[in-house]
């Protein structure tokens, strides 16, 4: 029950406790401790990180998807507008095309007319003189009545 | 055990140290081989357990030896730095070694009374106590060691004139120094002082009641009440041990800070 020399001893052994906690126990214990908190929080964050990544990826899926659904009805706006565009140039080409052909057709019909025309003017002047020559009972000479013949024609062709 | 002897002899054999004296027996030239060899023991214990731990230490998934040691550090690391926000790598440390020592030394006190009393004479140890910290020199030892620290800190943190000057100036002004040097003085003696007795008289009671209930009970009836006793000595030894540890950390903290 006496304070005696155990106390010296008891403080000794107490101080070698303690620095040996210092020294060796309590660092590495508290260090790894550190790093698994860090690494804990780590995790944490990374996880964090991963959900926030994740949304935005969905949100940019779903704009891509937005866009693709958008160009992809722009496209086939354009190809039906082109179609479209491609048989109104095709209806005009050959609508002109025809029209030309009419033309052409016509301007042949006149041409073809006019010689015609010409023609039976020829040979209405020819029938003429015959006719004159009958009833003259001479020969007309064509050359000399040169003048009274394209007289005669441009009468003819003026009706 | 109880009915072989007289109590009154049982008892006062079961409260003496097994101790070798180099001058007068019972002199201050003493020394409590009991009480030595227990606490090295304990401490070894201690060191083993906490050092295995410190050398195969992982930060990935703990072992449950590691669980329970990092929880017991986490425990005495939040109570420090709770009351103490200056730099701790000495103080943690300290009150970890604090907790745990004392802990498994009131621990000592759970064993049955006569368990290494009867091992020890069978070895012809003429006494044993068991428990270290039912010894005084075992509070006072621990209790000293903070107070010296208490001391350093307070003449590091302050320097030796802040520190005398605290002593004498507080708390009744400088016109009061005599008075306020006795104030402080008993302020100061009364932390270690206080520390070692009430470790000391709540084992020494604790070791005693087993004691008693040994020495006056029949054998068969004893455990009616030993064991609430000792279920209720299980938190007296933990108590114990966390206000040591825990007084230690404020008495520290209040060395860092100014009046």
């Amino acid at each position: 029950m006496n304070i005696n020399m155990t106390l010296f001893g008891q403080m000794i052994t107490f101080i070698l406790l303690v620095a040996f906690t210092v020294k060796y126990i309590w660092p590495p214990i508290t260090k790894a401790m550190a790093e698994r908190q860090a690494k804990i929080a780590e995790g944490l964050a990374a996880a964090d990180r991963g959900k926030h990544e994740l949304e935005l990826a969905q949100l940019r899926a779903t704009e891509m998807l937005r866009d693709a659904k958008i160009q992809a009805a722009k496209f086939i706006e354009d190809a039906s507008k082109r179609g479209s565009a491609m048989i109104d140039d095709a209806k005009m080409q050959a609508r002109a095309e025809g029209a030309r052909l009419i033309e052409l057709a016509k301007n042949e019909i006149i041409i073809e007319q006019a010689n015609a025309r010409e023609a039976l003017r020829r040979d209405i002047a020819s029938l003429a003189l015959l006719g004159a020559e009958k009833i003259l009972g001479q020969h007309v000479d064509a050359d000399a009545h040169e003048h009274l013949m394209q007289q005669l024609l441009t009468e003819v062709k003026g009706d | 055990m109880s009915q072989e002897a007289d109590p009154t002899l049982y008892i006062q054999h079961h409260l003496l140290n097994l101790s070798y004296a180099f001058g007068k027996p019972g002199g201050f030239w003493t020394i409590n081989l009991d009480t030595l060899f227990f606490s090295v023991m304990i401490g070894v214990v201690f060191c083993f357990l906490f050092y295995r731990v410190a050398l195969r230490v992982t930060s990935g998934v703990p072992g449950p030896l590691q669980n329970v040691i990092e929880s017991i550090i986490e425990f005495v690391d939040g109570q420090v730095k709770e009351t103490f926000d200056a730099d701790s790598s000495l103080i943690a440390p300290l009150s970890l070694s604090i907790f745990v020592w004392v802990f498994l030394m009131n621990l000592l006190d759970l064993l049955p009374v006569d368990l290494l009393p009867t091992i020890g004479k069978a070895m012809d140890l003429h006494a044993l106590r068991v428990v270290p910290t039912a010894d005084l020199n075992t509070t006072f030892g621990l209790s000293l060691s903070v107070f010296a620290l208490i001391i350093y800190y307070n003449i590091r943190i302050k320097g030796g004139w802040g520190y005398l000057k605290e002593l004498l100036v507080t708390p009744f002004g400088v016109w009061l120094i005599p008075i306020n040097l006795i104030f402080s003085l008993i302020h100061e003696i009364v932390k270690p002082v206080s520390l070692a007795l009430r470790l000391f008289g709540n084992m020494y009671a604790g070791e005693l009641i087993f004691i008693l209930i040994a020495a006056l009970l029949p054998w068969w009836s004893q455990w009616l009440l030993a064991g609430p006793w000792a279920i209720f000595h299980i938190l007296i030894i933990t108590l114990q041990a966390f206000i040591f540890m825990m007084l230690t950390i404020v008495y520290l903290g209040i060395a860092h800070e100014g009046h």
